[in-house]
C-alpha cells in the first residue's frame, strides 16, 4: 500500500505540537496527578498490569531433566469446559466454546 | 593436543568485565530467574550460581539484565543443554557460535555440556537423547569436544548422563569412554552423582564401581539433584532424573564418598520443576557447603579458577 | 532451514533409529534399545518420549499461558500434543519455539467456537518476541522535537527492535489482556476489532490497544517510511485518524528508535 498523499511537513508540525502539549500536561507534578496520570495510562495501556508477569512468565525454559509426569501416549482428551473461553461473547450473540470431539 | 585449555586465551583482546569470583571448593545452585529478588534481599551467599546457556541466548530484556545482576557478586557456570554433542552429525554453527558469545560475555568460572545428544536432521526433541558407546561414536564425540573446547578458547566439563535405556551395539562402559574422551580431548568433568545412582539403578550396576572407575583427579565439578522412582517393564524400580525434590539419601552418601576421596570439589544442587523457594534450595546448597567444608582447603581443580 | 543436514559419519543410524518414534506412540520400540541383561524397554523407552512430549508441551503452555487459560489445561495439552507432532523444534532454542501454533490454533478444528484464538496466540507469542528482543533505546519526545519543522515530513525512524503489531478482526488484545491477568475474567465483546501494539522500551513488555489508523502509521515508520507518507496512509485507510494522537502514541509507546546517524534525510 502506498500512500497517494503524503502528509506535509507544516501539517505534522502542528500536529507534533500538541501532541507534545498532551504528553507534557499528562507529565506528573504531583504524587496526585502521578497517581491519575498513572491510572490514565493502566486504562489505556494493558502493558501496566501486566508488569508483574515479567518474572514469571519468561517463557519456556530449558531442560535438562526427566519428566516424572506421564503425558505422551493419548490422542484424546476429556471435553471438560475448564477455561474462561464461555466468557468471551462472538458478533453473533454467541459464546467461545471448544469444539467436542 | 596439547592447547592449555585451562587459560583464557585473548585475555588483552577481551578484558574482563567481571570480577573473577572463586568457585573452589564452593558449592552452588541453578540459577531460577524468580529467585533473583529473595537472593538479593538475604545474606549474600558464597557460592556460585549456574545457568542454562540456551535460555540467555535471547538478543536482550530481562533475562540478561537479572544475570548482569547477579554475575557481579558471583561465579556463573554455564550449562550447554543444546549442543548434540553425542550427535552423528555435525555441531549446528550457528549455536556453537551462540554458546562462544555467551562465554565471552559472561566469562563463567566453569563450562560444561552433556554426554548426549539432542538434534536429529533439523528437529530438535529437548531432551538428553542417549547413544551407544562404541569407538565409532567415541571417534564423533572427541571431535566434537574438539572442535567445542577450539571455539571457546577453554576446557569444557563433560556430563555423565541419566539413561534408561542400554544399546546392543555398545562395546564399552561409560567410565572406560569417559576416560579415554577426556586423556584425548583433554576436556574435564562433570560428575553428576545423582545421575550416576540412576543410571546405576536402571541398568544394575553399582554405583560405587562406577565411582571408583571414573577419572575423578578430570572431574571439575559435581551435580547434585532429586530424582523420582517408576517401575520398568518387570516392575522394578526405573528411576526418573527429575530434578524436582531434594536430593536422595542415598546420593548424599555417595557425594561424601566422592569427597572424602577427591577432596572439595565444587558442587551444584539442580533443581528445575516444582522449583521451591529459595532458603529451601540454599539449604540444600548449605548441606552440600557443609560436607565440602569438612573435606578442607579447596584441592587445586584446573577450572577451579 | 540449514542445508545439507547430516552427512553421517561412520555410518552411524543410532540417532535416526532411536528418534524415529519419539513423536509417534503408534510406533514400536526400536529394537536398537534394551534393557539391562536384554530386558524388555518399552517403559524404559517410553520414558524418552514423555521427556519430549512433556517437555514441549510445556514450552508451548509457556509460550501461551492466555490461550492455556481461555481453554482450560486439558484443551491446551491436547491441542498442543497435535501441533508438537505436527511441527517438532526445528531449532535448539525453545524460545523460537511455537511461531507456527497461531495459525496451527486458527486450523484446529475443535478450536472453531473461538476464531479470536489464533489472534490472541500471536500477540502472546509477539509478547516473548518483544520480552527477548535486543535492548535499544527508543525514540523520545525530545528527539522529534529538535527535528526542525520543515524536514518532518520527511524524517525518517527505525524500527524498535521489540515492537510488534498484531491486527485483528476480534478483540483480541482484550482477551489477551484478561486472560494475562490475574483477576477473573468478565463477559467479553469479542466482536470489535483491534489492533495490538507491542513494545518493550525498557524492561517491561507493553501491549497496547490502538487506535484506528495507528496501527498503519506505525507499520509504515517501523517499515522506514517517512513520517508525511505514514500519516497519509494512515489516513486513506482511515479518514479518522488523529494525527496528533498517533504522534503522542508514537513518543508513549518506543515503538520505534531514532534513525541511525546517516539515515536522516
Amino acid at each position: 500500500m502506498s500512500a497517494k498523499t503524503a502528509i506535509a511537513s507544516i501539517v505534522l508540525a502542528g500536529a507534533l505540537s500538541s501532541a507534545l502539549a498532551t504528553l507534557a500536561s499528562a507529565g506528573p507534578l504531583t504524587e496526585g496527578e502521578k497517581a491519575a496520570a498513572k491510572a490514565a495510562h493502566k486504562e489505556k495501556c494493558f502493558g501496566v498490569a501486566l508488569k508483574g508477569q515479567n518474572d514469571c512468565a519468561a517463557g519456556p525454559g530449558t531442560t535438562c531433566q526427566g519428566t516424572s509426569t506421564v503425558d505422551f501416549q493419548s490422542n484424546s482428551w476429556k471435553f471438560v469446559q475448564h477455561g474462561t473461553c464461555a466468557s468471551i461473547e462472538l458478533p453473533n450473540g454467541k459464546h467461545g466454546s471448544l469444539t467436542a470431539m | 593436543m596439547t592447547r592449555d585449555l585451562t587459560a583464557h586465551p585473548n585475555r588483552e583482546a577481551f578484558p574482563p568485565r567481571f570480577p573473577a569470583h572463586p568457585v573452589a571448593g564452593l558449592a552452588g545452585t541453578s540459577f531460577k530467574p524468580a529467585h533473583l529478588q529473595a537472593i538479593l534481599a538475604g545474606p549474600r551467599p558464597r557460592g556460585f550460581f549456574e545457568i542454562h546457556a540456551e535460555n540467555y541466548m535471547g538478543a536482550g530484556g530481562p533475562p540478561h539484565r537479572a544475570l548482569e545482576t547477579l554475575r557481579r557478586d558471583h561465579a556463573v557456570s554455564l550449562h550447554g543443554v543444546c549442543l548434540s554433542i553425542g550427535a552423528p552429525q555435525p555441531l549446528d554453527k550457528a549455536h556453537l557460535a551462540r554458546f562462544r558469545a555467551l562465554v565471552r560475555r559472561w566469562e563463567p568460572a566453569l563450562v560444561s555440556e552433556h554426554l548426549a545428544w539432542s538434534t536429529h536432521g533439523t528437529t530438535y526433541f529437548n531432551d538428553l537423547l542417549p547413544l551407544p558407546l562404541t569407538e565409532a561414536t567415541l571417534a564423533v564425540v572427541c571431535d566434537h569436544i574438539d572442535e567445542v573446547q577450539e571455539a571457546i578458547g577453554r576446557r569444557l566439563l563433560l556430563e555423565n548422563p541419566s539413561t534408561y535405556v542400554l544399546y546392543r551395539e555398545s562395546t564399552m562402559s561409560e567410565t572406560d569412554f569417559l576416560h579415554t574422551v577426556t586423556r584425548r580431548t583433554g576436556c574435564g568433568l562433570l560428575l553428576d552423582v545423582n545421575n550416576v545412582f540412576v543410571s546405576a539403578t536402571n541398568h544394575g550396576f553399582s554405583p560405587l564401581a562406577y565411582l571408583a572407575d571414573v577419572p575423578l583427579a578430570s572431574v571439575g565439578e559435581i551435580h547434585l539433584a532429586g530424582h523420582t522412582q517408576q517401575s520398568d517393564d518387570e516392575g522394578d524400580p526405573l528411576l526418573i532424573d527429575s530434578h524436582d525434590r531434594p536430593v536422595a539419601d542415598a546420593v548424599w552418601t555417595l557425594f561424601e564418598s566422592v569427597i572424602a576421596r577427591a577432596g572439595p570439589i565444587p558442587t551444584l544442587i539442580e533443581w528445575d520443576s516444582e522449583i521451591p523457594e529459595w532458603p529451601r534450595l540454599e539449604a540444600e546448597a548449605a548441606a552440600a557447603q557443609a560436607i565440602l567444608d569438612r573435606a578442607g582447603a579447596p584441592a587445586g581443580r584446573a577450572d577451579a579458577a | 532451514m540449514r542445508p545439507d543436514p547430516l552427512p553421517p559419519t561412520s555410518g552411524a543410524t543410532y540417532a535416526a533409529d532411536f528418534s524415529a518414534a519419539l513423536l509417534d506412540p503408534g510406533r514400536e520400540t526400536p529394537p536398537l534399545v534394551s534393557g539391562p541383561a536384554s530386558k524388555a524397554a518399552a517403559k524404559r523407552y517410553a520414558v524418552y518420549r514423555n521427556n519430549v512430549t512433556v517437555s514441549l508441551i510445556d514450552a508451548l503452555a509457556a509460550v501461551y499461558p492466555a490461550v492455556q487459560r481461555i481453554t482450560g489445561v486439558e484443551f491446551f495439552r491436547a491441542m498442543a500434543r497435535f501441533h508438537i507432532r505436527e511441527t517438532p523444534p526445528a531449532s535448539p532454542l525453545l524460545i523460537e519455539y511455537g511461531r507456527d501454533f497461531p495459525a496451527f490454533i486458527a486450523r484446529y478444528e475443535y478450536a472453531e467456537g473461538m476464531p479470536w484464538l489464533a489472534d490472541t496466540a500471536r500477540i502472546e507469542r509477539a509478547w516473548l518476541d518483544a520480552y527477548h528482543a535486543a535492548d535499544a533505546t527508543a525514540l523520545a519526545a525530545s528527539d522529534l522535537a529538535s527535528v526542525p519543522a520543515e524536514r518532518l515530513g520527511g524524517l525518517v525512524l527505525a524500527p524498535h527492535p521489540a515492537t510488534r503489531i498484531v491486527r485483528s478482526r476480534f478483540a483480541a488484545a482484550t482477551i489477551f489482556a484478561a486472560n494475562r491477568a490475574a483477576a477473573p475474567v468478565g463477559s467479553i465483546d469479542a466482536g470489535e476489532a483491534e489492533d495490538a501494539l507491542i513494545t518493550r522500551p525498557e524492561l517491561d513488555v507493553v501491549v497496547r490497544r490502538l487506535a484506528p489508523g495507528e496501527a498503519v502509521f506505525l507499520s509504515a515508520l517501523c517499515a522506514g517510511r517517512p513520517l508525511g507518507e505514514a500519516a497519509g496512509a494512515a489516513l486513506e485507510a482511515h479518514p479518522d485518524f488523529d494525527i496528533a494522537a498517533g504522534l503522542a502514541t508514537l513518543i508513549e509507546s518506543g515503538a520505534c528508535a531514532p534513525a541511525k546517524p546517516g539515515e536522516t534525510p
